[in-house]
């Protein structure tokens, strides 16, 4: 089937398989691969993307669900050099260990910083809880969105004795 | 090395640098191997046994070779091949029988993953079901179905495993110290109780992926999301009989390993599907379902500890038994045995030990090593017992550790003497219950648990943990100046996120006197580019490869040193240097810039010296010896890292439900490389080993059918389970042989959280809970006094679980 999807701002016109996924289009047949898949089963947020301005988990949608849809992936973030302020947060807050969960992780804390421009920690929790991260334990995660919003001094430190 | 140079002395190493890695993974840039598409690449699917334990009467893939797409199927009667570690048990494709539910029968390569998985489903495997053996306790008995009928035949590494054949028990680990029959005799009180974990999976956020092609030329090349480069070829090169210089791995980025990629996994399964499809590559990535069943999870434990103790409080004597659930192949687990035999008893001193690991085959999902390497089981058993000895002896528990923690002088387990370089678990230990105001509740406390009616309790536990590797492991790091006098480090460990190369870089940023931004780790690890690394495992690699980056620094300045020399016509220990340039000490402005010698210098008159400058670093592990095998006396720990964590919990006893308030954990790290590293890692392994405490692990029907292979059913912690204060400690023992002091500490933060929990569970509601994870209903169960639920083979399969074989279609 035809579809025509607008991502990152770009006008795309495919056939798509009725059963593809719409993680598998961002992927295989646009080559964004920044967006992940963790599960495919709508659990982990890895496959996190904007849909029509709200974040979802893309490996519950079909492609053909996303025809004349508006898509924001982790690859429209950052357009030229310099990264977004929540990445430069996140750069800044050892907030990325290996990384797998990292774009989807941007994405939700994106749409939180959209709706809310101070969350409180639980908030923040709130907002990420659909993005499983099994490296950090999610606190330097957190702590890049206190640093983004101006509260730095509320972070924790490695603390010598 | 230089451990006794202060960090305020220093420039890199103790400073927050950034991580080169980081804007890749936040842009989306960062290629892992689950993003690579080669040309003319095959997706592969399998085909997997529904039953734990059935013969192979026939496989039928007439239909499925005849469908669109198909390129190839395999099955397990034309490899005649095995493969392991240490035990060599296990097939590429299960042949004959199938030993564990989930395991792999018969594999496709398709043009598409639909496509082969159209003939997966058209392929038919007919099959004699046998009655499996699950339980690793049944597994024991007499009469118990036999895992491995052959493991009289199998190779295994016979210096440091003991496979018992025509038993279920794949390796069997002894260690025998002082007199424990008389002590027992002396003792005041003897204690004797036992703990139990089940399996649980690592999680990587990226399953396992590779792409592997089988050239016509007998040249294989690997790319995968595996944590160990060197072992992946050296056990494929084994398997195969291909020389080493035949096969080449690469490793890019890895979404997270925790030892269970540290092995080799399913490299040979997409090898033998391309060099059938006429050396196409093949991919292969696991499904989620897959990474629970098909592919390594952590061993379940039984151990049994029976404690002798003084009048005083000291123990006297310590008999020990664990019993390992290695499931259907020994892989690490043998080894998660071994190394747990040694460190048994956590950071005490047992003058009088007996100690017998068992690794024990079963009809489930295979054990391999993850992030502990045993140790975060084992201490769930031993910091229990220490609470519940101390309860019985009537001595507070805190104090009973200190009376009985090592401290120089004290001797191991497997007689290494503690100095007082190896590291201050009482520190630790004081730390972490200073942190919790352990011992009574705060004025805020007491206000807090009036006005809710839930009970606060506060809890502490230690740990220890040295890496398991054999005694000459061995690595190197090569330094090779750029053209324009910026540094090319290249080692193959691997860093799938835990920032081992922004500490080597800063190491070698260090030792060179160069500025961090000179010094670039490559990233991806190849085996065809890189010097030897053995695995990355075991939080060896700071250590090991630390050194050898110093030692490479140095080499490569010795050798810019004497192509300065040559230049500047002087000796060479006149000689000095910043991050530009050579210079004669007693004249700097006489000089010469390492850029112009990087790869070759040219005299005014054209006349070249020295050439392209490169620094060689090798290091291997010094003063340890195979452990004895009748008595386990020896020396297996290059460095212990000890550490404590501190819990207070708030528990409802009407319903069981607890939140954890706070969580004080501390390490001795040595030296803190990269601070906010090192906190990453101390809070990342905390929330995993809180996740093991409190809800992971497999769950069995009677069939030996895994029940909770997904999210769904296998929860692990989100941002909302985080405790809601933590604090993170170092103390800062130099290691003296570690690189400026340090040593690793990326596995010790998962180790002794359930413990720590546990014993505040205990503290607040009286609770005693013996087996792990505690979920609410088993703390409810447990202030009740009701058996936990059986978290092996549960009693009540349908319904409980919404991913129950029955309810799957694909299963
Ligand atoms: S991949 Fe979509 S939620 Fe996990
Ligand atoms: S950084 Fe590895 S899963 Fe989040």
């Amino acid at each position: 089937m035809k579809i025509k999807v607008t991502v990152n701002g770009q006008l795309y016109e495919r056939d798509v398989l009725e059963h593809k996924t719409l993680l598998r289009f961002l992927r295989e047949d646009l080559g964004l691969t920044g967006t992940k898949e963790g599960c495919g089963m709508g659990e982990c947020g890895a496959c996190t993307v904007f849909f029509n301005g709200k974040v979802m988990n893309s490996c519950m949608i079909l492609a053909v669900e996303a025809d004349g849809a508006t898509i924001d992936t982790i690859e429209g973030e950052s357009r030229g050099p310099s990264l977004t302020d929540i990445q430069k947060a996140m750069e800044k807050n050892n907030s990325v260990q290996c990384g797998f969960c990292t774009p989807g992780m941007v994405m939700s804390i994106k749409e939180l910083l959209q709706n809310k421009a101070k969350p409180s920690i639980p908030e923040i929790k709130e907002a990420i809880e659909g993005n499983f991260c099994r490296c950090t334990g999610y606190v330097q995660i957190i702590e890049a969105v206190l640093d983004v919003t101006g509260r730095s001094k509320e972070k924790g430190e490695l603390k010598h004795v | 090395m230089f451990d006794t140079v202060k960090t305020s002395d220093l420039s890199h190493v103790g400073k927050n640098g950034h991580r080169e890695d980081t804007i890749e993974k936040l842009t989306g840039e960062a290629m892992y191997v689950s993003d690579m598409l080669l040309p003319g690449m095959l997706h592969a699917q399998l085909k997997k046994s529904p039953h734990a334990r059935a013969k192979i009467v026939k496989i039928d893939y007439s239909k499925a070779a005849a469908l669109p797409g198909v390129r190839a199927i395999v099955t397990g009667d034309e490899l005649d091949y095995r493969l392991g570690l240490y035990v060599v048990d296990k097939r590429i494709l299960a042949r004959g029988e199938v030993r564990h539910f989930g395991e792999a029968v018969v594999a496709v390569a398709a043009d598409t993953a639909e496509q082969a998985r159209a003939a997966v489903d058209a392929i038919e495997v007919e099959y004699e079901v046998l009655p499996p053996v699950l339980h690793h306790m049944d597994a024991l008995k007499d009469d118990a179905p036999l895992v491995h009928p052959e493991l009289g035949s199998y190779d295994y590494m016979a210096a440091a495993f003991t496979p018992k054949p025509g038993t279920n028990i794949a390796n069997h680990t002894k260690l025998r110290k002082g007199d424990v029959d008389k002590a027992f005799a002396e003792s005041e009180w003897i204690i004797e109780r036992e703990y139990s974990c089940p399996s649980v999976q690592h999680v990587p956020m990226e399953t396992h992926v590779a792409i592997v092609q089988w050239g016509k030329g007998d040249k294989v090349n690997i790319w995968s999301s595996a944590q160990s480069p060197f072992t992946v070829r050296n056990l494929f090169c084994h398997a195969f009989g291909l020389s080493h210089s035949q096969v080449r791995v690469q490793v890019p980025y890895v979404g997270g390993g925790f030892g269970g990629k540290a092995g080799i996994g399913i490299e040979p399964l997409c090898a033998v599907l391309s060099r059938k499809a006429g050396g196409r590559p093949v991919k292969f990535q696991a499904s989620r379902e897959e990474e629970f069943s098909l592919l390594p999870c952590r061993s379940a434990l039984t151990y049994r500890i029976k404690t002798g103790v003084s009048a005083t409080g000291k123990i006297v004597a310590q008999h020990m038994t664990m019993y390992w659930d290695s499931g259907a192949y020994a892989d690490y687990a043998v080894n998660v045995t071994r190394a747990s035999g040694f460190s048994a008893s956590g950071p005490y001193e047992i003058p009088n030990a007996w100690l017998d690991a068992y690794t024990i085959y079963t009809n489930k999902p295979y054990g391999t090593a993850y992030r502990g390497f045993g140790h975060v089981e084992f201490h769930w058993a031993v910091e229990r017992h220490m609470e519940l000895v101390a309860q019985a002896i009537g001595m507070d528990p805190f104090v009973f550790r200190l009376k009985n923690a090592l401290r120089p002088g004290s001797l191991t387990m497997t007689g290494e003497e503690i100095t007082e370089h190896t590291g201050n678990v009482i520190k630790c230990l004081e730390e972490a219950a200073k942190a919790i105001c352990y011992g009574n509740l705060t004025d805020e406390e007491k206000a807090r648990q009036k006005k809710t009616g839930w009970k606060i309790g506060k809890g502490v536990a230690a740990l220890q943990k040295a890496p398991a590797m054999p005694p000459f492991t061995a690595t190197s790091v090569v330094l090779k100046m750029n053209e324009d006098g910026s540094v090319l480090v290249n080692l193959a460990l691997t860093d799938y996120g835990q920032g081992t190369y922004t500490s080597v870089r800063q190491i070698v940023a260090e030792r060179l006197g160069f500025p961090l931004e000179k010094i670039k780790v490559a990233f991806e690890s190849d085996t065809d580019r890189d010097p030897y690394d053995w695995q990355t495992v075991a939080s060896k690699g700071l250590l090991l490869s630390g050194n050898a980056a110093i030692l490479a620094a140095e080499d490569l300045i010795k050798n810019a040193y004497a192509v300065a020399g040559e230049i500047l016509h002087c000796n060479v220990c006149d000689l000095g240097h910043d991050g530009d340039k050579i210079f004669i000490k007693h004249h700097p402005k006489k000089s010469v810039s390492f850029a112009s010698m990087a790869v070759g210098h040219a005299l005014p008159n054209g006349n070249g010296v020295g050439g392209p400058l490169i620094g060689v670093g090798r290091y291997i592990a010094q003063g340890l010896s195979n452990l004895n095998k009748e008595d386990g006396q020896g020396n297996p720990a290059i460095d212990w890292t000890y550490g404590a964590h501190g819990i207070i919990v708030e528990v409802c006893e009407e319903t069981g439900e607890f939140h954890v308030l706070k969580i004080a954990s501390v390490y001795d790290v040595g030296r803190a490389i990269h601070p906010e590293i090192v906190r990453g890692q101390a809070i990342g392994g905390m929330l995993q080993g809180l996740g093991t405490a409190i809800c992971e692990g497999y769950i069995y029907d009677q069939q030996g059918r895994l029940l909770n292979p997904s999210f769904t059913d296998n929860k692990i912690p989100t941002a909302k389970d985080l405790p809601l204060e933590i604090e993170c400690f170092v103390v800062e023992t130099p290691q003296v042989d570690g690189p400026y002091g340090a040593r690793g500490v990326g596995e010790h933060s998962m180790i002794s959280v359930a413990p720590a929990l546990g014993n505040a569970i205990q503290k607040a509601t009286g609770a005693e809970i013996m087996h792990m994870p505690m979920r609410f209903e088993d703390v409810w169960r447990a202030l009740r006094h009701k058996d936990p639920i059986d978290n092996w083979i549960t009693k009540s399969p349908i319904g409980s679980c919404r991913s129950a074989p029955e309810a799957r279609p694909n299963g």
